[in-house]
């Protein structure tokens, strides 16, 4: 059992947990991910660290509420405790002085680009960093990427906030312009370091992308984490999760994640009904006491 | 090799007693265990069939030396407790062994009744006692030895590390087994299907384990958490033994093979087993319910899918092996079983590509006749296809079970390990001792993939070694 330490929202829908794990806190590394259960009947389900602090002996993820599991460790209170955390698992990001680095988050992703941009600084880079959401109330994180960046550009699609349009715009922008970017980095939702890749693919710079396929142990043992990256068969949670974006094939990618979609919309939709019926059992409960 | 000749006479016409079944029509649909086990006349009657040899050989055929006939003999005598103390005297998974063991090519193979008909029922009666002592509460936990002052790490918590857990504990020494997973027992919770061992069996013998005293870490992956080096130096362990599987699936390395739909054997019956995915949406985690399902292979493991697959409602389940029945690796009974449940054998055949319903799942299995030549290195004929006989067969659901490969996750953190060039752990066979000082090795991750009992056995082996190396070391 783990113990939850703190539990918020940080904007709807994406949710952050600081948990305590020493062990685990005592050996992560930029880039690696933890695979969580909730409960006894919970899936097993892979989540990149946000932070860690190996003296405090805690570990710090940012979940985005997508399926039963999410919305289950989102409902977890402080105090509140997690059947299984399994980790650091993956290779670690490969950082060095590289000159300058993009670094891009999307949703959950702005939770992990964070400790990435912090070691690239770190290291002496020069750290843009550049996060999207729909909409300026759902941009988190913006204080501690600004410690961490040179420059901190925020997208809105319905430019509510910053640049109007995606994390490509002002990225292509920049290429465009000629600024000389040496390696871009992109943690998000698929979609979005897809159009990452594409954008970077001409221009030659270098684009690692984090996967984000269906896992279940993360040791290699199931192989159902499979992904192609030029031409060749990898597991992720191995081989991975980070790869060259320009080879990966991304169709394959986003059909291997839809794997489980109608299982998934069943299940949440019993997680929802059961929810709603304790709840109303139990304000049914505290009327039938009050008028008692 | 000498038996009683009079008292062969006088038994031999005595059959052995049967274990009732779950009807196969009924079993295809549940998850309950097959066979009901014997009831304690049962037993004494199959009991009562031993010779008692003076010179046993059964015993010689038990890779763990269970004292087969004393514990026979005990439960002719109606004392069915204390013959399941005396099978623990050597084996701490009885009711798992009783199961899943080969019986067939081990003790059973060297009954002086099998010669002229069917040897004593062994794995049988070890099932019975063990189940009999579990259901009347009689488990007896041994008096604690003295303590030695020596710990001793383990990798892994399947058959093989529970075995040398419970050797260590016994001989004094302080045991820590760490698992990579969220429940202990390796295999036998995540590969072996309940109708086949019910989890509460593993379950029961790992309490007892526990009960001895060994200290049990989950969700410790070793190589990430603590490499063996830290477990060696930092962490005060004198010995460590690593028993960790083999790991990798293999997957068949033909066009489409990524599509969804197409499982390794270790996903599904992982998410099967360990998720308990049948249960769904019960459990959290899914699993596609083939109305077609094709499984790949010819070992227990293939079996073991094809027979989920059916309980999971298939319609029509293909087991496709690219050599004949003679060659299948699979324990007979689980082969005859899967027959009994419908499965429809698709021998001398093999795949060549899986073709898609244009959305990304499996819809097609192309294959092609297949025809036996010379035999090969491991002394069966070498398949080669039939060209122009290619057809397909239409699926929605691929398992494909055709062994593992050593998972490097472990032993790339040890560069002073030697492996072989298949990335085995490269170790002596009958001390498990590695090029590693203090670090010993048995299982699948040396062997490549075995059987439960051999791992065990390899468990039994290396406990005795690393005594013997703290001995010489202290």
């Amino acid at each position: 059992m783990y113990k939850v330490l703190v539990s918020e929202q940080l904007v709807p829908n994406i949710h952050l947990l600081k948990i305590e794990a020493p062990t685990i806190a005592r050996k992560a590394l930029v880039g690696q991910f933890v695979v969580v259960m909730v409960d006894e009947v919970g899936e097993r389900i892979p989540l990149s660290l946000a932070d860690w602090d190996a003296e405090e002996g805690t570990i710090t993820l940012v979940v985005m509420q997508v399926g039963t599991s999410t919305r289950k460790l989102a409902a977890l209170k402080a105090d509140g405790c997690i059947l299984s955390l399994a980790g650091p698992l993956g290779l670690p990001s490969h950082i060095e002085r590289f000159g300058t680095v993009a670094c891009i988050g999307g949703c959950y992703g702005i939770g992990a680009i964070m400790p990435l941009a912090r070691s690239l600084k770190h290291l002496g880079n020069t750290v843009i960093s550049i996060i999207e959401a729909r909409s300026k109330n759902l941009l988190y994180w913006q204080d501690k990427l600004q410690q961490v960046s040179d420059e901190l550009i925020f997208t809105t699609g319905d430019g509510s906030s910053g640049y109007k349009g995606w994390a490509y715009d002002p990225l292509k922008e920049m290429l465009e312009a000629g600024k000389k970017i040496d390696l871009v980095f992109a943690y998000g939702c698929t979609f979005m370091m897809r159009l990452i890749s594409e954008a970077t693919k001409s221009f030659g710079v270098k684009t690692r992308v984090a996967l984000n396929p269906i896992m279940v142990d993360g040791t290699g043992m199931c192989g159902v984490c499979r992904v192609s990256v030029g031409g060749e068969t990898k597991f992720a949670c191995v081989d991975g999760p980070e790869f060259d974006g320009h080879e990966v094939d991304w169709e394959l990618l986003a059909t291997r994640r839809t794997t489980y979609l109608e299982e998934e919309i069943r299940s949440l939709q019993r997680f929802e009904c059961q929810q709603w019926y304790f709840e109303t059992s139990k304000a049914m409960e505290a009327r039938v006491e009050r008028k008692a | 090799m000498k038996e009683k000749p009079e008292l062969e006479k006088e038994k031999k016409t005595k059959p052995r007693v049967k274990m009732r079944e779950q009807d196969p029509l009924k079993r295809i649909r549940n998850f309950e265990e097959v066979p009901y086990g014997y009831t304690p006349d049962e037993a004494a009657d199959e009991a009562s069939r031993c010779l008692q040899c003076k010179r046993p050989t059964c015993r010689n055929g038990c890779p763990v030396e269970v004292d087969i006939p004393s514990f026979i003999k005990l439960i002719k005598e109606g004392k069915f407790i204390e013959a399941a103390w005396k099978v623990k005297e050597k084996n701490a998974l009885p009711a798992v062994c009783g199961r899943i063991c080969p019986q067939e090519i081990q003790c059973e193979s060297l009954c002086i009744l099998g010669k002229k008909g069917e040897p004593v029922a062994i794995g049988n009666l070890e099932r019975f006692v063990a189940d009999y002592e579990a259901e009347k509460g009689g488990i007896q936990i041994p008096e604690k030895p003295r303590p030695t002052g020596r710990k001793v790490a383990i990798v892994g918590s399947g058959p093989g590390g529970l075995t040398c857990a419970a050797d260590l504990i016994r001989s004094g020494h302080q045991v820590t087994l760490f698992e990579a997973l969220h429940k202990p027992g390796g295999v036998l919770i995540y590969g072996i299907p309940e109708f086949r061992l019910p989890k509460v069996i593993v379950e029961r013998e790992v309490e007892y384990i526990k009960k001895l005293g060994v200290e049990l870490v989950l969700d410790a992956i070793i190589g990430k958490l603590y490499t063996v080096d830290e477990l060696l130096n930092d962490k005060g362990y004198d010995a460590c033994f690593i028993c960790i599987g083999a790991g990798l699936p293999i997957f068949l390395g033909i066009p489409g093979e990524n599509l969804n739909g197409i499982y390794s054997a270790n996903e599904f019956l992982t998410r099967a087993n360990l998720m308990k995915a049948y249960l769904f949406p019960e459990y959290d985690t899914p699993i596609k319910r083939g109305e077609r399902v094709a499984v790949f292979g010819g070992g227990n493991v293939a079996m073991d899918a094809a027979r989920v697959a059916l309980r999971l409602g298939a319609e029509k389940v293909y087991l496709i092996y690219r050599r004949s029945e003679a060659e299948m690796p699979a324990r007979k009974a689980e082969i005859h079983h899967a027959h009994e449940e419908g499965v429809e054998f698709l021998l001398l055949t093999n795949p060549t590509r899986f073709i898609d319903d244009g959305k990304g799942n499996v819809c097609k299995v192309e294959c092609v006749r297949m025809e036996l030549g010379e035999p090969d290195e491991s002394g069966r004929r070498r398949p080669s296809p039939i060209k122009g006989s290619e057809f397909q067969i239409g699926i929605d659901v691929a398992i494909t079970a055709l062994g593992t490969m050593a998972n490097p996750l472990l032993t790339k953190t040890m560069p002073d390990l030697k492996l072989n060039k298949r990335g085995y752990i490269i170790a002596e066979e009958a001390t498990g001792m590695t090029s590693k000082p203090g670090v010993f090795a048995g299982g699948d991750i040396v062997t490549g993939s075995a059987t439960v009992i051999s791992a065990m056995g390899a468990g039994r082996r290396a406990a005795k070694a690393v005594n013997e190396y703290l001995k010489w070391r202290y």
